[in-house]
């Protein structure tokens, strides 16, 4: 038996089969992950990078090939069934959390994830101080706005939250769909290096899709590009640390869309 | 005077329907989930109660089954929607519609007066005093009570789940709560509610007919953007408060229009234009400030 915690065998997905707008978003993905691997995901705009972390979670049901997480095989499994392996945080920061319910409402909704949810009270005296002690790590204030609505947040804070909220019961996997993108470039920054303290910290395994090709050189110990539906590159260990941004393109970047390109920065000459 | 002479009736009857005032902020504010069948099922609590009543059923326990009967009315809307994927209106309409035969069938006709028969209301009649003070203190207990039990179910674990479902369905689903179940619950317990209050009004007034839950949705709606205008739904108490709140205004304002010469007849027609009035007045403002926002509407 392989320490695979994800493994991909042959998994497609094609979108509007049969009709003229048919597309093979996923083409026959191999994809082995061991615990700890922290994966960088890049590729052009519909290269297949949120189909695949879709696929992966069960908001969509592969058209072929087998999922299996820590072993088991949850090809047909449903999304919610998934979500005692999985905790996700998305480009929206809207999506991941529920803007008309309270702050300690939302962690406590999110520390259950993939529980049984009883008929005991929510947001219990010993939760609440968990969750203020916790989000005293933000350094956001959240610890002293516990009982106000998420909905009151800005876009940066709600996604340090979201982050905070993947935790609070450890995920065997983390997955992260361009999770700074909507926000402003310094918020960006912090939420990055707070991705990066939390994934060091609890040693979770990480799949994290990224247009910043800096980011998907610097951070994580493997990168992986899609281009129309297929790993292009699988990069890691020492390999990866000495890819630079211009090898890449001047490799690949005939593949990649000009939003990566552009998001690259100055490149090192 | 007018008002003095108005309160008792108003205080009555807005308890008595905030029960189902309460169910429709579960579906529509809760659940996020605009529910038509309370119009079917609000008779339908009426005509298991009566005719179990009439079959000389112990009251206590025809509300009982009525109320279960309501769980079940709303549970099937929710598997409409859900399992067969009905759009959520259509899915109310046709429960609605199915239900008014079966309220038929359970009567056996389209009325069952219960005046000769002991109701949980037969101890107040042989009482001293004017029969509206034991009656509402009934209704009020009977609301505060079911009040203080949605506002507690909905902060536990499982109410949360419900709540997240109609705030971020995705968001919920994705941390492992089966949404369809949370719906074909939530709204359950929803009409279970409605039904209640049916079973309790048909023995308060004597009779249970299938014509009484016509408009019932629409006066429920009046009802909690009334509530909401005077009490801002900020936390789940508020919300449950402006519900039973905004049943006691609108039944308020309704009896004060009858005295004031308004036709029984047109009663929903004004029900009606209060709720366009309410919803439209933003779009007239041209400003998105102040929106009555209603989710589920
Ligand atoms: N629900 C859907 N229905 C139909 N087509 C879809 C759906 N989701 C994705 N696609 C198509 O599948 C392809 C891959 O989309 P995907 O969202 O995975 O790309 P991506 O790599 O995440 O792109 P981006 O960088 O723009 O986010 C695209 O051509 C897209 O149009
Ligand atoms: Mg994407």
């Amino acid at each position: 038996m392989s320490d695979n915690i994800l493994a991909l065998e042959g998994v497609t997905k094609i979108f509007n089969a049969g009709t003229l707008d048919e597309k093979r978003a996923l083409d026959h993905i191999d994809l082995k992950v061991v615990p700890g691997d922290f994966i960088t995901i890049i590729g052009s705009n519909g290269a297949g990078k949120s189909t695949l972390l879709n696929v992966i979670a069960g908001t969509y049901l592969p058209d072929d090939g087998r999922i299996m997480i820590a072993h088991q095989d949850v090809t047909r499994a449903p999304e919610h069934r998934r979500a005692r392996y999985i905790a996700r945080v998305f480009q929206n920061p809207t999506m991941g959390t529920a803007a008309d319910m309270t702050i300690e409402e939302n962690l406590s909704i999110a520390e259950l994830r993939g529980k049984r949810r009883r008929l005991k009270w929510g947001v219990t005296e010993a939760r609440r101080k968990r969750y203020s002690e916790i989000l005293k790590v933000l350094d956001l204030g959240l610890e002293d706005r516990l009982k106000q609505p998420v909905g009151l947040l800005s876009g940066g804070q709600r996604q340090s939250m979201t982050l905070l909220m993947t935790t609070l019961t450890l995920p065997q996997l983390l997955l992260l769909d361009e999770h700074t993108a909507a926000l402003d470039p310094r918020t960006a920054a912090k939420v990055i290096e707070l991705t990066e303290t939390m994934v060091t910290q609890h040693k979770l395994t990480t799949l994290m899709i990224t247009h910043n090709m800096n980011q998907a050189l610097r951070y994580g110990n493997r990168m992986i590009m899609l281009h129309q539906g297929r790993i292009q590159i699988d990069v890691q260990g020492d390999e990866k640390q000495q890819l630079t941004v211009r090898e890449v393109i001047d490799k690949f970047g005939t593949t990649l869309k000009d939003e990566t390109l552009l998001a690259c920065g100055p490149t090192p000459s | 005077m007018l008002i003095l002479n108005i309160l008792p009736i108003s205080l009555q009857q807005g308890l008595a329907y905030a029960l189902v005032a309460l169910g429709i902020t579960l579906a529509f504010r809760v659940l996020a989930f605009p529910d038509l069948t309370v119009d079917g099922s609000f008779p339908l609590g009426g005509a298991v109660a009566a005719r179990l009543i009439f079959e000389g059923v112990e009251p206590t326990l025809s509300v009982a089954v009525a109320t279960l009967a309501g769980f079940a009315a709303g549970s099937m809307t929710g598997l409409l929607n859900t399992r067969l994927k009905i759009n959520s209106l259509l899915a109310g309409i046709l429960m609605m519609t199915i239900l008014y035969s079966v309220n038929l069938r359970i009567m056996g006709r389209a009325n069952i007066q219960l005046l000769d028969r002991p109701t949980m209301f037969t101890f107040m009649e042989n009482m001293d005093i004017s029969r509206y003070i034991p009656v509402i203190i009934f209704f009020l207990l009977v609301t505060v009570a079911i009040k203080a039990l949605l506002d507690i179910f909905l902060h536990t674990e499982y109410g949360l789940a419900l709540r997240a479902t109609g705030n971020n369905e995705d968001m919920i689903r994705s941390l492992g709560v089966n949404t369809d179940n949370a719906t074909v619950f939530g709204l359950g317990l929803s009409n279970a509610l409605v039904a209640l209050s049916g079973a309790l009004i048909a023995q308060d007034q004597g009779f249970a007919d299938v014509g009484m839950g016509i408009g019932m949705i629409v006066a429920g709606l009046a009802s909690i953007i009334i509530g909401e205008a005077m009490i801002k739904p900020k936390t789940v108490f508020r919300l449950t408060l402006a519900a039973v709140v905004g049943s006691f205004l609108y039944r308020f304002i309704i009896s004060l229009g009858l005295r004031l010469g308004l036709a029984p007849t047109d009663l929903k027609m004004a029900t009606g234009f209060m709720v366009i009035l309410a919803l439209g007045i933003p779009a007239f403002k041209k400003s998105r400030e102040g929106k009555i926002h209603l989710r589920g509407i």
